[in-house]
């Protein structure tokens, strides 16, 4: 495992990835929603960034604007440095160089995300043939090695099938065969496991981390699971509404969470050791319209500590611990405390 | 696979003789006759006729004959063409009409197509307005005043042009003769296969395994070609299966502007003239033909969907 890193969010020399004031709108037919306001994150070699938050807190969209797969009428502002490249003002084709290439996205749904009518090999091969030019024998073989190394048993055959003959568990490690055929410097994965049973996200998990630890590849692990944050990363980033509002070190977040969003997910989380017949627990009220936000914070109509100055939007700051928090108050922890 | 197919041609005989034996007793059903017309014929001639073509037989008599002749493949002599047995006319303009079809399905596929994609590329942009304006234009016109304004224009104002055309006329299928009959024919499949591919690519250009297939940093090329062009495509079959078997088949109204001797005219005189046979005979080839068309558009299922399967 790396050292602890710097939680601060500053860019630095092995810095992979630097989001900077990241805004993505959505014109709509109801009008427009802006699924992420004003984000920055930053993401170095060789770490494993965590982003959660539930369906809507505009996680996903922050990584598919970072590498130009928006829908139509998705527009993103900002900032977006990949090495050299602003990846929101690039073209099309230093876009298609990077992506898939250096910069690799693994899917969700990985039902529908392979192309149905192609093989299966067919479907990486291309990769290679596309980003080193490869010929289709060389591409086989290399994309072969890598159904191996992601424990596809007998690959050869299993890159003759289309996606239908596959399993859901065989068909999302060819999703991160795919991401990772290229040795990118960045990987985004999200939410790689969902759907999955247990035992194959242990072995997807254990993927990404040797990935993480011996191709130094930057991870950006998108999920709602906190167990696998839990399990994988060394930063994380908590998202509401389309910002964020907590970022710290993995231990810092779990064991002493700044930000009462945190601390709802948190508590949320059924414990092994909870009371048999214990209601699961809940954070009251519904996630917010996007196209609604209060002009304050977005979390206040549904947070236990609400005071007025919440009724201003909370600048992202340093909080203890050394993290950051989207949060006004600071005396959190000695009121949780005291009424546990 | 094999017995697949031989079991689909198997279905298509109980299909086809269905359709026989309705259209034949819905065809006598119809009230008046072959012989009916404003001049009346005497009535010795007219028993003379009908002793002639077995119509005082009892109708199950000439059904069942009917049937027993076309399994020795005889259509029976055609009632207003004298001379002639519904085989020889369907001989002498089936080919006609079917080069005519043939050749506006082609034109209808090579334009439709690749314009229902650069419109579905563009959406929502003057390129896809356009595509949908005129392919909506396309629908809503229909042949018969189509097929006039053609004629108006490239044979009448641009008569001393070189773009002038003949008005009509077949001309033994000189190639000129051929040009606005062909479009004439063509433009409301190429209306309708432009409005039907611009829909389903806008819908697989929106799947997921298209962003998968953006995200490796494949060219926008590849990714249509290769990831989306194939699904997109499916509905295009479909449609392609039944409109082929009735646009070969030939148009009675374009047949009839451009006098051209094919055999869609047949459908509609046959009927009116209440000529049993001839209307039999075209009926029986354009049901095959939809029952052929049919077969091959779930064969072509197959080539573009490989969870299809023929067991």
């Amino acid at each position: 495992m790396p050292s602890t890193r710097k939680t601060a969010d500053v860019a630095g020399s092995d810095t992979v990835l630097d989001i900077q004031g990241l805004t993505v709108r959505f014109e709509t037919a109801d009008g427009e929603v802006q699924a992420v306001s004003d984000l920055s994150l930053t993401v170095a070699k060789g770490e494993c960034l965590g982003i959660v938050g539930e369906s809507g807190s505009g996680k996903s969209q922050t990584f598919m604007a970072t590498l130009g797969l928006l829908a139509d009428n998705g527009r993103a502002t900002g900032k977006v440095m990949f090495g050299d490249a602003d990846l929101l003002t690039a073209n099309e084709a230093t876009l298609n160089s990077i992506r898939g290439n250096r910069a690799a996205m693994v899917f969700q749904d990985h039902m529908t995300s392979l192309t149905p009518h192609m093989k299966v090999g067919r479907q990486l091969t291309e990769v290679l043939q596309r980003h080193r030019g490869l010929d289709a024998k060389a591409a086989l073989d290399a994309v072969i090695a890598m159904l191996r190394r992601v424990q596809i048993p007998e690959p050869e055959r299993r890159a003759e099938m289309y996606p239908h003959e596959l399993s859901g568990g065989l068909r999302q490690r060819v999703m991160i065969a795919m991401g990772l055929l290229c040795h990118p410097e960045l990987l985004i994965a999200d939410e790689p496991t969902t759907a999955l049973d247990v035992t194959v996200q242990a072995l997807i998990l254990d993927l990404i981390r040797d990935v993480k630890d011996s191709d130094n590849t930057a991870v950006i692990l998108i999920t709602h699971d906190l167990g696998v944050v839990a399990g994988l990363a060394d930063r994380v980033a908590v998202m509401y509404a389309g910002r964020v509002v907590e970022l710290g070190d993995v231990n810092q977040i779990f064991s002493e969470p700044q930000h009462p969003y945190t601390q709802g997910l948190l508590a949320c989380s059924p414990r092994l050791d909870d009371a048999l017949g214990g209601k699961l627990k809940t954070i009251p009220g519904q996630p917010p319209n996007l196209q609604r936000l209060p002009p304050g914070c977005a979390f206040a109509p549904r947070c236990p500590y609400v005071i007025a100055a919440c009724a201003e939007r909370p600048p992202l700051r340093p909080a203890a611990g050394g993290g950051l928090k989207a949060c006004v108050r600071d005396d959190l922890a000695s009121i949780t405390k005291a009424a546990s | 696979m094999w017995s697949y197919l031989a079991r689909r041609i198997l279905i298509g005989i109980p299909t086809l003789w269905a359709i026989i034996t309705v259209c034949f007793f819905l065809m006598r059903l119809t009230p008046g006759g072959p012989f009916d017309s404003a001049a009346p014929i005497p009535q010795e001639i007219l028993a003379n006729l009908r002793a002639r073509y077995h119509l005082d037989d009892p109708l199950w008599q000439q059904y069942l004959s009917y049937l027993w002749n076309l399994l020795h493949w005889d259509f029976g002599p055609s009632f207003k063409y004298k001379d002639f047995t519904v085989t020889e006319l369907i001989a002498q303009g089936f080919p006609v009409s079917f080069q005519n079809g043939l050749a506006a399905l082609l034109l209808a596929i090579a334009v439709g197509v690749p314009m229902g994609i650069a419109a579905a590329l563009a959406q929502n942009t003057p390129r896809d307005y356009a595509v949908s304006g005129l392919a909506m234009t396309g629908i809503v016109i229909p042949n018969f005043v189509m097929g006039q304004l053609l004629i108006l224009i490239f044979g009448v104002w641009l008569k001393d042009s070189i773009f002038h055309l003949p008005a009509g006329g077949w001309n033994n299928g000189a190639f000129v003769n051929r040009i606005l009959p062909t479009v004439t024919l063509a433009l409301p499949f190429i209306a309708y296969l432009a409005r039907i591919t611009r829909g389903s690519m806008i819908e697989v250009m929106r799947a997921n395994y298209v962003r998968t297939a953006r995200a490796k940093g494949l060219p926008f090329r590849a990714v249509v070609i290769r990831h989306a062009l194939k699904s997109a495509l499916t509905p295009v079959v479909t449609f392609l299966g039944p409109a082929t078997a009735f646009i070969l088949t030939g148009s009675m109204v374009v047949e009839t502007i451009f006098q051209i001797p094919g055999i869609g005219r047949y459908f509609v005189q046959g009927a009116l003239n209440r000529d049993y046979t001839l209307v039999m005979g075209v009926t029986i080839l354009s049901a095959a033909l939809m029952i052929f068309m049919n077969l091959m558009v779930d064969l072509i299922y197959g080539l573009l969907d490989p969870k299809v399967r023929y067991d």
